[in-house]
């Protein structure tokens, strides 16, 4: 086993765990919600891959922006959106991140910089370009992440947005997210050549790969790009080799994937190495017990509020349309 | 008043509406070198690169790159150069531009036009030649324009441009070189979407069209009148949404509605405004309404196949003529 440890401030190890957390206990909430029925639509789970959202966005200012994708719970916290505004928006409910118009896979708060999740693979991608495009055109200084996984580097926008966003010099980070799946099947499966970092290396864009699961390399990494960009670099595109634990959606069991292969993963769950790392810059075992229960139990809270919240007034399916030619509402007989 | 072409009165609305406000900026294939119809002219020399922007040749990323740059507050004009080539960022329009607003719960807003160059123009077959504006109504989110006039192309341009919505702008390659009076200057330039325009005034049948079908129907209409009926032409100009009560008042003056277009009638916007008139005027009606567009095949190459194709102003006068009764 190599030595996997760095020289990281405990503090700041301490704030990356406690996200992490988070967002653990919000798709764990989420994904009890969804298979008791108490969510309707489908939910894409990013448990096991909390280390990138989280080491990423530490480094991000709240004016900074991000795009991400229908895994998207966990970039959202980590970029500051309340999870209880997120749990309405799963729920269907008033008072969700979109008034319940969005539900999972469009979930957005753009107070945060939060430019919205997608429903379609890669869509983010140029949008993310265009937001970076927009700064730089207005010549407002800020940072833009594009979160995006290894299924969507076989969509024609990759190519698209990642050519554009080098020939504007755009002041924009691509994340690729790797958890070796696109939707039930292996990612390599169905791509050519080495992939995504040498992709993006064929277009002149300065690429890199880090071990998606070892919060601290992300953190450090992301830190040391987003600087670069704010020092008027960029882009730069990191590949973040992590894992999904779990299936493609919370109704999926993932039984296409080998055993073995799952608890290899489950081994390198990015929340136990964190612990570890923690443990060993002296943090007790019960005070990160504690963390973890808090974060349960802020999570349940949340759950329960939206299981107790009230649907959107029904005028809500019109509004927000459009201004010119608004669809007219009225209550069905 | 003063006389401009179609073309040039876009250009005009382009560079006025740039200089009124810094948040508008142009972006597509070409535009530096004036775009592929010249109807960027001269514009990056006043406003430079960075407002005119050449892109590659990627229509999706040129669509979603808008789409970001509108959710961050700028607002593009988005040059597709052929109404077909914006088929390769349907994603960008349908899926982002049309729904970010809503999606999201009204926390952003889409402020962009798509100029979509169309219709039958110089022999150029099936992939530069469709006319696709019905497809677009489809979608709730969008607004749908096409001028017919260089005064329509100056003045419904500026208001798109001001728009906060995303709209498809229909501009027909047929008409560029059109020459019309447009107003010197003044906000009485602007065109509100959504009003349609009485391009000619009759009492016995009210034909319903758009773009450059409007100046086919003037050509019926001179027709019919040879023939005694006085056709009333209605040039819709905005078609999401549409002007009813324009085409009601019409049609309950005249009893009879024809519904003309350049683009396939199987589906066409023809449709929706005949099957409306049906709906709700029945009464008025003297005779049944009619639809004439185009058949449901590919634009032929050769142009004596591409004349099958074409609605012409004596196929029109002839619909009307029948619907008389003769």
């Amino acid at each position: 086993m190599p030595d996997r440890s760095h020289n990281i401030d405990p503090d700041r190890l301490l704030g990356l765990y406690k996200t992490m957390r988070r967002i653990r206990a919000f798709e764990e909430a989420a994904e009890a919600a969804s298979l008791d029925g108490r969510v309707g639509g489908a939910v894409h789970l990013s448990i096991g891959q909390e280390a990138v959202a989280a080491g990423v966005c530490a480094n991000l200012r709240p004016t900074d922006q991000i795009t991400t994708t229908h895994r998207g719970h966990g970039h959202c916290i980590a970029k500051g959106t309340d999870p209880g505004a997120m749990m309405l928006e799963l729920f269907g409910k008033e008072g969700g991140t979109c008034g319940g118009k969005g539900g999972s896979m469009h979930i957005a708060d753009f107070d945060v910089g939060m430019l919205g999740a997608n429903g379609v693979v890669a869509a983010g991608i140029p949008i993310a370009v265009g937001a970076a495009h927009g700064a730089k055109l207005l010549g407002e200084d800020r940072v833009v992440v594009c979160f995006f996984g290894d299924g969507a580097i076989n969509r024609g926008p990759f190519l698209e947005g990642l050519n554009w966003a080098g020939i504007f010099a755009l002041p924009i980070l691509f994340v690729c997210e790797h958890n070796s799946y696109a939707s039930t099947t292996r990612t390599e499966a169905v791509t050519a050549g080495p992939g995504a970092t040498a992709r993006a290396e064929s277009l002149g864009i300065e690429a890199f790969e880090v071990d998606g699961n070892d919060v601290v390399a992300v953190d450090g990494l992301a830190g040391e790009l987003t600087g670069r960009i704010r020092a008027g670099g960029g882009p730069f595109f990191v590949t973040a080799r992590t894992y999904r634990l779990k299936g493609h959606t919370s109704v999926d069991p993932g039984a296409y994937r080998d055993e073995d292969e799952v608890s290899l993963q489950w081994a390198e769950d990015p929340m136990n190495r964190c612990e570890e790392e923690l443990q060993r810059l002296g943090l007790a075992a019960a005070e990160l017990e504690t963390i973890g229960r808090q974060a349960t139990e802020e999570m349940a809270a949340v759950a329960a509020a939206a299981t107790a919240a009230p649907h959107p007034a029904l005028i809500q399916a019109f509004t927000d349309v459009q201004d010119v030619g608004a669809p007219v509402w009225s209550a069905l007989p | 008043m003063s006389s401009l072409s179609y073309l040039a009165a876009a250009t005009r609305a382009v560079a006025e509406e740039m200089r009124r406000d810094d948040r508008v900026w142009a972006l597509g294939e070409d535009l530096g070198r004036g775009g592929v119809f010249g109807q960027y002219r001269g514009l990056v020399d006043e406003f430079g690169d960075a407002r005119i922007a050449d892109t590659p040749i990627s229509e999706a990323t040129i669509m979603g790159a808008a789409v970001g740059a509108a959710l961050v507050g700028t607002r593009p004009i988005v040059e597709m150069r052929f109404a077909d080539f914006a088929l390769c960022a349907v994603d960008e329009m349908v899926n982002q531009a049309a729904k970010a607003r809503f999606m999201f719960g009204g926390q952003a807003r889409v402020p962009l036009v798509i100029r979509q160059p169309s219709g039958m123009w110089r022999s150029s077959a099936a992939q530069h030649s469709q006319s696709l504006e019905a497809w677009y109504t489809h979608i709730p989110g969008l607004v749908v324009a096409a001028p017919a006039t260089p005064a329509d192309n100056l003045g419904l341009l500026k208001a798109a441009v001001r728009c906060d919505d995303p709209v498809i702008y229909i501009e027909h390659k047929d008409l560029w070189a059109l020459e019309g009076e447009v107003p010197d200057d003044g906000e009485d330039v602007l065109v509100p979407l959504g009003r349609a325009r009485l391009a000619r005034a009759g009492d016995d049948i009210t034909v319903v069209t758009w773009s450059k079908m409007v100046g086919v129907a003037e050509q019926a209409a001179e027709l019919a009148a040879a023939q005694g009926i006085a056709m009333e032409v209605i040039d819709l100009r905005t078609l999401w949404p549409w002007d009813q009560e324009a085409v009601f008042g019409s049609v309950v003056k005249t009893g009879r509605l024809l519904v003309t277009h350049e683009a396939v009638q199987v589906g066409g916007f023809g449709a929706e405004v005949a099957a409306t008139v049906a709906e709700d005027l029945s009464d008025s009606l003297k005779a049944p309404v009619r639809r004439l567009g185009a058949p449901r095949t590919p634009i032929s190459y050769a142009k004596p196949l591409e004349d099958q194709l074409r609605i012409t102003p004596e196929r029109i006068a002839a619909v009307a003529a029948e619907m008389l009764g003769d």
